[in-house]
């Protein structure tokens, strides 16, 4: 489980989360939803310890994000930050093999080869591995990044906007992946989603967020309601069901 | 890969070239019949023949470096006030103790050569890292002002000679045994840099990928750091600085190999090597008895390298 107990962060003289407090649950996918700025890849970044914490406590299966040592993290938690745009000319292979990095600090056994090269498969990018970062598409790097997170093989899986660049069908074959993981693999996985339906459809939880405060939580028969949306992103929002699930409506 | 036993089988043909070209004629047929011959070759050709293999190769791993830490391909270390710095250490050691130990005028050109590369950095590393054309600026810049500050202190102490021999005249023509075996240091330094390619790969990645892989970066940028210093205070302290292959030899594998410096860091080193002693040979065979510094080649042989870089596209594929 994630524990966030009252977490405040400021930029400045802004400030960007005022007093959150909530928990992740563990062996679920959970979906961080809510308006641009809301603070959610800020939070996450904290979670990450990609920020150093300001004010609060955040606990990843009990181990304290600003006690542990990173190396310590780096096994229990994977992040895929928003920006991922990186200069370096690593080949996909490459890039993803990094993945395994905090498992053998350089020296690669024949179980982390394989598990670069099931990361690759599983993302479609076998073909591609060979390529160069700078020579494949946007959903393609995309892809390579969130494989490379796949492969650090953590029990926590944090995502921001994983989505970005994808093509509907990757879009899908991500989530199916992610439910698999969370399913059948006993792992735990936060995203922020911006495609609200894709909350809908495959999270087990919802936390959602607005101006640095948590909104609401909750399973999302219970947050992606007509008030509940309609007041986050402060516009009328239908919803409808589809096969037992919400279906947000956006053109109503 | 192929290219390291072919850049390989390169450099040791032109190694031998170099122990064979010079103003006195060297048969290394004869060589063991001929003491004189043998002479030359042990205290002269043999020494200056390693002196710029060394350089081209530890420079070039430096000039890596230096592009990873500033997260920017277009510096090298005689561009970040590194070589500056080391001679700004080396005219204060000069004058405050003239007579000092061989050992203490290197510790302070590699004291020099760090604080000037760290705060290099450390101004870089607050640009946004959209600003990419400001980072070569920033450096040339800092050399510019660095420089100068050299030149001004050199005028007044009448250390001018030094100064230039240090920063403006890269050449090997004074090279003998005993007088360039400070640059197996700088090589020394280049291979524990080796050792740590995949830590310097992820740094390259930038902050955010590196925390998430749980890689303390600090203790990685000391190092780099480190090796920067040491490999441009040794080549200034001994032959003086080297334009450009800092530069352009990085440039050049990671347009061909990538970036997987694993990898790729033994390519540089050897295709650095290759580099200046092309350079070196060129310079004492274009005026034959006579020789051209092969800094003043490099200057010019890396500025064309440079700009066919630039116009070049990254090869598809
Ligand atoms: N470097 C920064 N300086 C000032 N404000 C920032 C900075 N980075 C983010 N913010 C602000 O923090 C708020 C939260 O940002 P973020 O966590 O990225 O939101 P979200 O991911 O929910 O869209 C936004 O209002 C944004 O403008
Ligand atoms: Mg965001």
């Amino acid at each position: 489980m994630i524990q966030i107990e009252g977490v405040s962060h400021h930029i400045g003289t802004a400030q960007i989360l005022r007093d959150i407090s909530t928990s992740l649950p563990e062996g679920r996918l959970t979906a961080l939803i809510g308006p641009n700025g809301a603070g959610k890849s800020t939070l996450l970044r904290l979670i990450g310890r990609l920020e150093p914490l300001q004010a609060g406590r955040i606990t990843v299966d009990e181990h304290d994000v600003a006690r542990c040592p990173t190396g310590c993290l780096a096994r229990v938690m994977a992040i895929l930050g928003q920006q991922t745009a990186i200069a370096s000319r690593l080949r996909l292979s490459e890039l993803v093999g990094f993945g395994r990095w905090p498992h053998h600090q350089g020296r690669p056994s024949a179980d982390d080869h394989a598990r670069v090269a099931e990361a690759l498969d599983a993302f479609a990018l076998t073909p591609l591995a060979g390529r160069f970062l700078d020579e494949v598409s946007g959903g393609q790097a995309q892809r390579a990044h969130i494989a490379m997170a796949f492969a650090q093989d953590t029990p926590w899986l944090l995502l921001d906007e994983p989505l970005n660049n994808l093509d509907m069908s990757h879009a899908r074959a991500l989530m199916v992946r992610l439910r698999g993981l969370v399913a059948d693999g006993g792992r735990s996985v936060a995203m922020v989603v911006h495609e609200i339906n894709y909350a809908a459809a495959w999270a087990d939880h919802v936390v959602a967020m607005k101006d640095g405060r948590i909104f609401a939580t909750g399973a999302p028969a219970e947050v992606l309601t007509e008030e509940v949306l309609s007041a986050l992103y402060d516009a009328s929002i239908r919803v409808g069901q589809h096969h037992g699930r919400p279906l947000v409506l956006h053109h109503a | 890969m192929r290219l390291v036993p072919a850049l390989s089988m390169a450099l040791a043909a032109l190694m031998l070239a170099s122990l064979t070209v010079g103003a006195a004629n060297v048969d290394l047929r004869g060589i063991f019949r001929d003491p004189q011959a043998m002479l030359v070759l042990l205290e002269s050709r043999l020494p200056r023949t390693l002196a710029v293999t060394l350089t081209g190769a530890a420079l070039s791993v430096a000039g890596v470096l230096i592009q990873v830490l500033v997260r920017n391909r277009f510096v090298g270390p005689d561009t970040s006030g590194t070589a500056e710095g080391a001679a700004l250490g080396l005219l204060a050691i000069t004058i405050l103790a003239p007579t000092s130990a061989l050992w203490l005028r290197m510790g302070a050109a590699a004291l020099g050569a760090m604080a000037t590369t760290a705060l290099f950095v450390t101004v870089i590393r607050r640009l946004p890292p959209r600003e990419v054309m400001l980072v070569p600026i920033a450096g040339l810049v800092l050399s510019g002002v660095l420089g100068a500050v050299v030149t001004f202190i050199g005028w007044q102490t009448d250390l001018m000679q030094y100064v230039g021999a240090w920063l403006y005249s890269g050449e090997f023509s004074g090279v003998i045994a005993g007088r360039y075996e400070l640059l197996w240091i700088a090589g020394l330094a280049a291979g524990l840099a080796w050792l740590a390619a995949d830590r310097f790969v992820i740094l390259a990645l930038g902050q955010q990928v590196a925390t998430g892989l749980g890689l303390s970066t600090a203790a990685v940028m000391r190092l780099g750091l480190l090796v920067v210093s040491v490999v441009t205070a040794m080549v200034v302290t001994t032959v003086g600085m080297i334009p450009f292959v800092g530069l352009v030899v990085p440039n050049l594998v990671s347009r061909i190999m990538g970036d997987n410096l694993r990898a790729s860091l033994p390519v540089v080193a050897l295709a650095g090597a290759l580099l200046v002693l092309a350079c070196d040979l060129i310079g004492r065979l274009a005026i034959h008895p006579y020789e051209l510094p092969a800094g003043l080649i490099l200057g010019v042989l890396g500025a064309g390298l440079f700009l066919w870089l630039l116009h070049k596209r990254p090869s598809h594929g």
